[in-house]
């Protein structure tokens, strides 16, 4: 196999608390091209992976705020600037006849933004992927925990990475190719 | 266990069933739920059930298709009584999503554990009852290819909606609660569908349920990103169900008519909407444990926190029937007063003392631990709030409608045929559509599954 067609090594792992150890002893080993997968969320594995704070709730942020300012502004300048009625003198600015749809707009701009900032960000939808190419990855949506070193580390060595994995006691150890 | 909590043996603890059966891990857990997807054969139940809703369904699709040829004068309505079955059933239908998102999103923020199992399909059931709840404004418009007109679009007559009107922010608000309640579905969905293309063995589903998980394949760093996206997800979603149904009220408490314009109806209405669609949770969860066995993770303990939550707010709502009446006497408009010897006397007083009896009085059963912890009982409780939920909302339109100002504008109205072929042929639609989703996506949240499996391990170190 040549060097360019790996992606990484992989290793197996039986519960949550196992992935976490391992991790902290890849990192430990100077490792930071490495990714974790897991069936379900788990408590402390993104601290564990040294990952930083995401940039979802600022998207949201942006926009609900978008969601919320156009929402008001549109209703404003259709109700008062581009087909003013004119209902027995009142205001045409009745700013607080547009606050129910300027609310539901900054939900609707917030939650557009929360789901698709996500997606977009985790680069999904992502139908292939080589770690799809370890047969027994499919265990990675119901009952195993995985932890693959990448090639495009720079301290990579693939007999090292495999070493270091049976150290930390991962039960299969699987090199996972580009293709 | 920490100090002050009483010993384990203690008839609390006893009474308190756990959320989850003992003995499951992550492994077993993903094989019961997505078996009943993948591998279990379909049971003639399902296909009997099925054909039944689907027919009432057909009957749906017969009446509206009735209805396009001839207009709404097959209905019941007149003047003054123009609203009718429509919006009767429309509110009817949009308080039962409530629940859905009340589980899903407020439980989630309040970080209940008893959530986790019947949030997928309490999120389903707000989907498909706003599916039913669109059907009706936009028949009662009478030409609904014409609907497009409430949506704000660049139009040749350069005209734009009338922001001011609560119909127009109805609008907004439902189409905002069906997108937002979708897209929180769907989120909550992608794991256990990349859980259902690893598992399945068929190609052509390893295609379909591929494609449809986006490819996830749960890796730690979209976790992390998943898991901020769910979290605000459910922080936007709170507000929003509490303005969905405040807004639904204003389409009455806006007008002047008597016994609609009050300040009471907003959180009453709210409260109602979270009662009935707790009622539709338990009526739905009841069979949906038996018929496949789920009892282990649609437990005692989920039924009788339902119907908790029920009693809650079934209080809320007695509170609100009091008030109104309350307020229509002490404000000493006669109009008002009149409105409220009408429900107790007028031609509609049998559905006002149906309303109260099965609304405020059946339901106080539910302080009794023995009737909240029988199944049949429970189940046909659940049965008695959705008809009394029901029966409210025509009282409210009906009487007030029927009972206006001047007498010369009174009225009466009585349902056609149609409009319970309508009404009926949507609780068709409503069954067709959740016996469609039990069988081919997992009822239950897999992932959420495992991670209680996860913490209620810990906790028993």
């Amino acid at each position: 196999m040549r060097p360019s067609d790996l992606y990484g090594v992989m290793g197996e792992f039986g519960t949550p608390e196992e992935l976490l150890e391992a991790i902290k002893k890849v990192r430990q080993a100077g490792y930071r091209r490495l990714d974790a997968y897991a069936p379900f969320p788990i408590e402390g594995l993104s601290d564990a992976l040294g990952l930083k704070r995401n940039l979802v709730p600022a998207i949201t942020l942006l926009g609900g705020l978008a969601g919320g300012i156009g929402g008001f502004g549109f209703q404003y300048w259709a109700a008062a600037i581009t087909y003013p009625l004119n209902i027995g003198g009142r205001p045409l600015n009745s700013w607080p006849a547009f606050i129910p749809v300027t609310f539901e707009l900054t939900i609707l701009g917030a939650s557009l933004a929360a789901v698709f900032g996500m997606l977009a960000l985790n680069k999904l939808p992502h139908p292939h992927h080589p770690v799809f190419n370890v047969a027994r990855f499919t265990h990675a949506s119901s009952d195993r925990f995985f932890v693959c070193i990448e090639a495009k580390d720079p301290n990579f060595h693939l007999e090292k990475c495999a070493r270091l994995l049976q150290e930390v006691h991962a039960h299969h150890i699987t090199e996972v190719s580009n293709d | 266990m920490s100090a002050g909590q009483p010993p384990f043996d203690s008839p609390e603890i006893r009474r308190l069933s756990p959320v989850i059966g003992p003995g499951y891990t992550y492994g077993s857990v993903t094989d019961k739920i997505s078996a009943i997807v993948l591998t279990r054969p379909t049971s003639l139940g399902w296909y009997v059930g099925f054909l039944i809703a689907f027919s009432v369904m057909g009957m749906m699709t017969v009446a509206i298709g009735w209805l396009i040829i001839k207009g709404t004068g097959i209905w019941g309505i007149n003047i003054p009584i123009g609203w009718g079955f429509a919006i009767v059933n429309f509110v009817w239908w949009i308080g039962i999503g409530h629940a859905g998102t009340l589980i899903s999103a407020i439980l989630f923020l309040l970080n209940q554990k008893w959530r986790t199992s019947i949030n997928r399909f309490a999120e389903a059931m707000t989907l498909f009852a706003v599916a039913c709840a669109g059907i009706f404004p936009l028949i009662h418009t009478g030409r609904p290819w014409l609907a497009f007109y409430m949506m704000p679009y660049p139009s040749t007559m350069g005209l734009w909606p009338q922001f001011r009107s609560p119909l127009i922010w109805d609008v907004f608000a439902v189409s905002t609660y069906g997108t937002v309640s979708l897209m929180f579905w769907f989120v909550g969905l992608i794991p256990d569908l990349a859980t259902l293309r690893d598992r399945s063995i068929r190609k052509p589903l390893q295609i379909i349920y591929g494609l449809l998980s986006l490819g996830w394949r749960g890796s730690a760093r979209h976790w992390h990103r998943y898991q901020s996206a769910y979290l605000l997800l459910a922080g936007l979603a709170t507000p929003l169900v509490l303005s969905v149904h405040t807004v639904v009220s204003f389409d009455f408490a806006i007008a002047i008519v008597p016994g609609w314009h009050t300040t009471i109806f907003p959180p009453y209405f709210v409260a109602g909407a979270i009662y009935s669609g707790f009622a539709m949770v338990l009526t739905i969860a009841i069979p949906l444990r038996k018929a496949y066995a789920l009892e282990d993770f649609i437990t005692m303990r989920h039924l009788d926190n339902m119907a908790k939550v029920m009693l809650a707010t079934g209080l809320i709502v007695a509170y609100g029937y009091f008030f109104e009446f309350f307020l229509s006497l002490y404000s000493g408009n006669k109009f008002d007063v009149f409105l409220v010897q009408q429900r107790l006397h007028g031609p509609y007083a049998p559905f006002y003392f149906a309303l109260i009896l099965s609304n405020i009085l059946v339901p106080q059963l539910l302080w009794s631990y023995k009737v909240r912890h029988n199944v049949v009982v429970l189940f046909l409780m659940s049965i008695v709030v959705n008809i009394g939920m029901w029966l409210e909302r025509f009282v409210i339109v009906v009487i007030s409608l029927t009972r206006d100002f001047v007498p010369s504008a009174w009225g009466r109205y009585s349902p056609t045929f149609w409009d319970w072929a309508t009404l009926i042929g949507t609780m068709g639609m409503f069954a067709t559509l959740l016996f469609l989703f039990v069988r081919v996506l997992p009822a239950i949240s897999i992932a959420e599954m495992r991670e209680l499996v996860a913490e209620t391990s810990e906790e028993e170190k």
